[in-house]
């Protein structure tokens, strides 16, 4: 990433979500009487972009990074790095997707949770990047630590799919794709497909941000750990002498 | 690579058939985790229970975790790695092997276990049969993903807690296929479309596992 995309990726962000805010809020209309749902129609600003975020954008980033460090040419730590900052985030995204999916099911279908085929995988998919994060802490050694968590990433990731096609292989209550769907005919239309789009931009490059500074405070940790352990082996030496 | 695997398989049926583990302390704890299900439906639900498919597979779930702390645990004794090393083993027939003794094993647990169903959950015996190949087929994608799993945390901090975190979410695809199919078989149902499920999940994992196994002994 150049310094003029860095520069500009913090304002632009804050730009498009404070744009899908007022658009979802006030310009776009509510849901007429016979759709249903009043405004609860504005979450379509919210829980679709999270879910894309969380489920692709967030998924692929650590999938891609993972095999790339398992490939010996581009095996680098930036890649370890990337991989597992990616998936922290990807916890938080998942997190604010099944919240927000909870917040729009009581009202529209009774209950905060229901046994629903894409619910219960995205919940499974959310344990399974938890999990991601108890093995990084349970490796000591960076390279086992490096290796074990590209392997996982990549199984995780198998897991992507499944949830994707959830509503199309099972009866399910969510309801089916909007925009990403195997036809390419997108049921939205007007000032809320513009917004939705937007919210979907809105929130990767949210994402991305998140995602640069958890970078930069990994780097960080990292050099702190090595100076300290510099300090500590120096330590050791004088006492030694 | 095949003779690797049937070496492994051997080497790892030999250890168990010396050790006797998986007959003195798991079989009996699926045996007794079994009894409770059955004590936790009560007695007028368990009799007669549609949750047996589910309870089986939940048990042997339990019985799967422990066998597979088990088979990682034998290749953590001292020495071991190293001798793999210096042997110049095909980590893909390594894995196959691990995996291959894996499923005999959980094969040998779930006809105990199947049984078990038949007495204390009464389900019917001509429906349990018919369950028998997709109970098989996702055995073998469990151990498959198990021995996978089992590598991931074998070594860490704390692998026997680390193990249920990392493989039951995993597991519970094939939990939820192996007990619909099982659920068919005895009430009647779509039992190909699960047992299908199963058989993709199981080439899958071989798939990943015969290429990254080696990264994970490295």
């Amino acid at each position: 990433m150049n310094k003029v995309t860095q520069r500009l990726l913090g304002p632009l962000t804050l730009l498009t979500l404070v744009a899908t805010v007022i658009l979802g809020l006030w310009v776009t209309p509510k849901a007429t009487m016979h759709d249903g749902g009043g405004d609860l129609v504005r979450m379509l600003y919210v829980h679709p972009a999270l879910a894309w975020v969380a489920l692709y954008v967030s998924f692929g980033t650590t999938t891609i990074a993972s095999a790339l460090y398992l490939w010996k040419r581009t095996r680098s730590d930036t890649m370890d790095r990337v991989a597992y900052c990616a998936m922290e985030v990807s916890v938080l995204f998942i997190a604010l997707t099944l919240i927000t999916g909870s917040i729009w099911g009581r009202p529209t279908w009774g209950v905060w949770w229901a046994w629903d085929a894409r619910l219960t995988s995205t919940a499974i998919l959310l344990v399974l990047a938890l999990g991601y994060l108890a093995l990084r802490r349970a490796n000591d050694d960076p390279q086992t630590r490096a290796r074990r968590s590209a392997v996982y990433g990549i199984l995780v990731a198998l897991n992507v799919p499944i949830i994707h096609f959830a509503v199309t292989w099972w009866k399910s209550l969510h309801q089916n794709a909007t925009v990403l769907t195997v036809s390419g005919k997108v049921s939205v239309h007007g000032s809320m497909l513009w917004t939705l789009l937007l919210s979907f931009i809105a929130f990767t490059l949210w994402y991305f941000w998140l995602l640069r500074a958890r970078y930069r405070l990994e780097v960080r940790s990292d050099q702190a750990m090595q100076s300290h352990l510099a300090a500590a082996v120096v330590e050791r030496q004088r006492e030694g002498a | 690579m095949i003779r690797t695997a049937w070496l492994v398989t051997r080497k790892d049926l030999r250890i168990e058939m010396r050790s006797r583990v998986l007959l003195w302390q798991v079989v009996p704890f699926g045996a007794l985790a079994l009894l409770l299900c059955g004590l936790a439906l009560g007695p007028a639900d368990a009799g007669h229970s549609r949750a047996a498919p589910g309870l089986f597979y939940l048990v042997t779930l339990f019985v799967a975790l422990l066998m597979i702390n088990r088979s990682q645990a034998v290749e953590q004794t001292v020495g071991t790695a190293e001798s793999v090393a210096t042997l110049g083993l095909d980590p893909a027939g390594v894995f196959l092997g691990k995996t291959m003794a894996l499923t005999l094993e959980l094969w040998a647990s779930a006809t105990l276990l199947l049984a078990g169903t038949v007495v204390v959950l009464h389900t019917s015996l001509i429906g349990t049969v018919h369950a028998v190949p997709s109970v098989l087929v996702t055995l073998g994608a469990m151990a498959c993903a198990g021995t996978l799993y089992g590598a991931l945390s074998a070594g860490n901090e704390g692998p026997a807690t680390l193990l249920p975190i990392l493989a039951l979410p995993a597991f519970a695809p094939l939990l939820v296929a192996g007990e619909r199919s099982f659920s068919a078989a005895l009430h009647g149902g779509a039992l190909w479309e699960w047992w299908v499920i199963d058989l993709v999940a199981l080439a899958g994992y071989v798939a990943i596992g015969v290429l990254l196994y080696g990264v994970l002994e490295e």
